[in-house]
C-alpha cells in the first residue's frame, strides 16, 4: 500500500512543485503554514486538479495530466477528515457514519463495520445524537469514524486537531495512534505541530515553500525540521513506574528516562520528545544536580543556526538527540564533533502531549 | 355561498396546485443553474426567468396566446402530437400561474442553494458520493426550507393570478374562472358588492392557511433534524 505523488501546481504567486511516496502508517506532511501542506492533501483527495503531474495509489493511477487522466474525488477511494469536521448538520451521528457506506460497493480498502469503528473511537454513546450538540473533540472523532466507513485506501487529515484545545487534541490523539497501528489504512497527516508529529508519525515527509525539503523516519527527519523548538524523538519502553514520586521510568536506546508519570501500563511503547532548548551539555558527569535524566553521547555536528546559537546533534548510543546552545557556550566548552559530553534533561521537560 | 362561487375556489385551489407541483422540478433546476452554473448565457437565463416579474401581466398572457393557443407553433403541435390543449382551458390557467409565479419560486430556491456550504458537499464527494447523490442527499435536504418558501410563494401568486390568466384563457365559468376572475366579474355587475367581499375574505383566509401550514412545515423539519 503506497502513494505515489509527483505534482507541479501553481496558484498566483505560490508554486508547489512536490514529489515523494506515502508508505504504510502515516505519513506527516509537516512544514509552516503557507508551505502548501492542504493545497497538496487537497490535490491528492481531488478536490483540485493539479497543472501537472501524476499521482498514484498501489500503482494505479489517480490523475497522470500527460495523458488527461483524472479520477474524480468520488471514485477515488480515499478518505479525507478535514480541520473543520464537515459533519453533514441535516443527519444523525449514526447516518453521518454510514454515508460513505453505501458507495463503499467492492472490494479493496480497509475492512470495517460500524461496531468496530464505533469501538475504535468511543462514540457510541453519541450514534443518536445531532451533530450541532458535539463538542469538536467529540465531531473529529465522529467524522473520522465516517472517513474509516467509506472503507478507504488512504487517509487524508488536515490539521485535525487544529481548532481544538489541548485537552480535546490530548483526547483525540490515542485514537489516531490506534487507527495507525490497528486498522491497517496509511494516513497522511497534515500538521505544523512539532509535538503531533513527533508523537503520531511513522515517515515526515517536511514541506518549504512548495517544495518537499526532506523525507524520512521520523527520528531522522524530526532533528532536521528547522521549526522554532526543533528537537528529538525517542523510541522507549515503560520499564516500570515510581508511584513514590508520580514517575515512570523508561528504556530508550540512549539510556534510562525519568518522566512524570504516564498513564500506560509498564511495557507499553511510548516516545519520548525532547526539544533542543530543553537540553543541556556538560563535559563531565554531573553530580548533585536536580535533573533526573544524564545521557551519555558523542558530538556528531554543530550548525550554528544563528550568530547566537548553535544546534548540536549528539550520538547517545545511536539515537539521535539535540541540544540548542549559545554560541558563547560552545566556545567556552570547546564542543567540536567526537567530543564526549553529557545531555542533562530535566524530567518536567517531558509533556504528555 | 353559492355553487358557481364554491366552484371558483375549487377551480383556484386545483390550478395552483397544479401550477406549483408541476413547476417545482424546472424551479429547482432552474435555481440550481442560476447558482451553481458557469455557463455561457447565465445571465440571459437570469432575465429570461424574471421577465415574468417585470412585464404586465396581460402581456405574459398575450404572448402564451400567441405561441401556445390553437393557432400558435407551440399550441399547434402539442394539440396535434400529444392532445394536450392548453387554451380555453383550466390546463391553460396553470400554466399562466406557473409561469407568472416561476420567478419568485426560483429566487427562494436560489437563495437557498447559494447558501448551501459547498465544503460539506465536498465531503461527501470524498465518502464516494458522485454528483448527483451529492444534490440528492446533502444539497436538497438543506435547502429544503428554501424550497417550501418558493413553492408557497408560487402558489400565493397563482391564488392571486388574474391579467396572464384572463388574457390568455378568458374567463370561463367552471373551466377557466379562478376567484380573482369571478371577484372582477362580481364587481362589474350591480348587487355584486357581497358575493364579492365574501369572495374576498375567503382568498384572504386561503392565503393564510397556506402561510400558516408552511410555517408549520418548516418548524416540523427543524424538529425533525434536532431529533434525527
Amino acid at each position: 500500500m503506497s502513494l505515489d505523488i509527483d505534482v507541479d501546481h501553481r496558484r498566483g504567486n505560490f508554486r508547489l512543485q512536490a514529489r515523494f511516496t506515502a508508505a504504510p502508517g502515516l505519513t506527516a506532511l509537516f512544514g509552516r503554514s503557507g508551505s502548501g501542506k492542504t493545497s497538496l492533501v487537497n490535490i491528492a483527495g481531488g478536490l483540485i486538479r493539479p497543472d501537472r503531474g501524476r499521482i498514484a495509489i498501489d500503482g494505479q493511477t489517480l490523475v497522470d495530466t500527460e495523458r488527461g487522466v483524472c479520477v474524480p474525488a468520488h471514485r477515488r477511494r480515499i478518505g479525507y477528515v478535514f480541520q473543520d469536521s464537515r459533519l453533514f448538520p441535516h443527519l444523525s451521528v449514526r447516518r453521518n457514519l454510514l454515508y460513505g457506506r453505501w458507495f463503499a460497493r467492492g472490494d479493496g480498502g480497509a475492512a470495517a463495520d460500524l461496531g468496530s469503528v464505533v469501538e475504535l473511537l468511543g462514540i457510541g454513546h453519541l450514534l443518536e445524537r445531532d451533530p450541532d450538540s458535539l463538542s469538536g473533540g467529540e465531531k473529529q472523532r465522529v467524522a473520522i469514524g465516517r472517513a474509516l466507513l467509506a472503507r478507504p485506501r488512504l487517509v487524508l487529515m488536515d490539521e485535525p486537531l487544529a481548532s481544538l484545545d489541548e485537552a480535546r487534541r490530548a483526547e483525540i490523539l490515542p485514537f489516531i495512534e490506534r487507527l495507525r497501528d490497528e486498522a491497517g489504512v496509511p494516513i497522511l497527516y497534515v500538521s505544523h505541530s512539532v509535538a503531533e508529529v513527533a508523537r503520531l508519525a511513522t515517515t515526515v515527509v517536511i514541506l518549504s515553500e512548495g517544495t518537499v525539503a526532506a523525507v524520512g523516519p521520523v527520528q531522522d527527519i524530526l532533528p532536521m525540521a528547522d521549526a522554532a523548538d526543533g528537537g528529538a524523538v525517542l523510541e522507549a519502553r515503560i520499564v516500570r513506574h515510581d508511584e513514590t514520586f508520580h514517575l515512570s521510568v523508561l528504556e530508550s536506546a540512549a539510556g534510562e528516562l525519568q518522566v512524570p508519570r504516564l498513564d500506560a501500563p509498564a511495557g507499553a511503547h511510548v516516545r519520548a520528545y525532547i526539544r533542543a532548548r530543553d537540553v543541556m551539555l556538560s563535559l563531565r558527569p554531573p553530580e548533585d544536580i536536580s535533573a533526573l535524566n544524564v545521557l551519555a553521547g558523542r558530538i556528531a555536528s554543530i550548525s550554528a543556526t544563528t550568530n547566537a546559537q548553535a544546534d548540536v546533534r549528539l550520538d547517545c548510543s545511536g539515537a539521535v538527540l539535540m541540544a540548542r546552545l549559545t554560541a558563547k557556550s560552545v566556545d567556552r566548552l570547546a564542543l567540536a564533533p567526537g567530543r564526549p559530553v553529557y545531555a542533562v534533561v530535566k524530567s518536567m521537560s517531558f509533556e504528555r502531549s | 355561498m353559492t355553487p358557481e362561487e364554491w366552484t371558483a375556489v375549487r377551480l383556484s385551489l386545483l390550478i395552483a396546485t397544479t401550477a406549483t407541483f408541476a413547476s417545482l422540478p424546472f424551479g429547482i433546476a432552474v435555481a440550481w443553474l442560476l447558482a451553481r452554473g458557469r455557463f455561457w448565457g447565465r445571465s440571459l437565463l437570469d432575465t429570461l426567468v424574471h421577465l415574468p416579474l417585470i412585464m404586465p401581466p396581460v402581456v405574459t398572457g398575450y404572448l402564451l396566446l400567441l405561441s401556445f393557443g390553437r393557432r400558435g407553433p407551440v399550441g399547434s403541435f402539442l394539440a396535434e402530437e400529444f392532445g394536450i390543449v392548453f387554451s380555453f382551458r383550466w390546463t391553460g390557467a396553470a400554466l399562466a400561474c406557473a409561469i407568472m409565479g416561476f420567478p419568485l419560486m426560483v429566487r427562494a430556491i436560489r437563495l437557498s442553494i447559494e447558501a448551501v456550504d459547498q465544503r460539506l458537499e465536498a465531503a461527501a464527494g470524498t465518502l464516494g458520493a458522485n454528483p448527483l447523490w451529492v444534490f440528492a442527499t446533502v444539497t436538497l435536504p438543506l435547502c429544503l426550507p428554501g424550497i417550501i418558501a418558493g413553492a408557497i410563494l408560487a402558489f400565493a401568486k397563482s391564488m392571486g393570478e388574474f391579467g396572464a390568466t384572463i388574457t390568455f384563457v378568458s374567463n370561463i365559468p367552471g373551466e377557466t374562472q379562478t376567484l380573482p376572475s369571478l371577484i372582477y366579474t362580481l364587481t362589474q355587475v350591480p348587487g355584486g358588492d357581497a358575493a364579492a367581499m365574501r369572495l374576498t375574505l375567503v382568498s384572504i383566509a386561503i392565503s393564510m392557511l397556506a402561510l400558516l401550514g408552511s410555517e408549520l412545515l418548516a418548524k416540523r423539519i427543524g424538529a425533525r433534524r434536532q431529533t434525527a
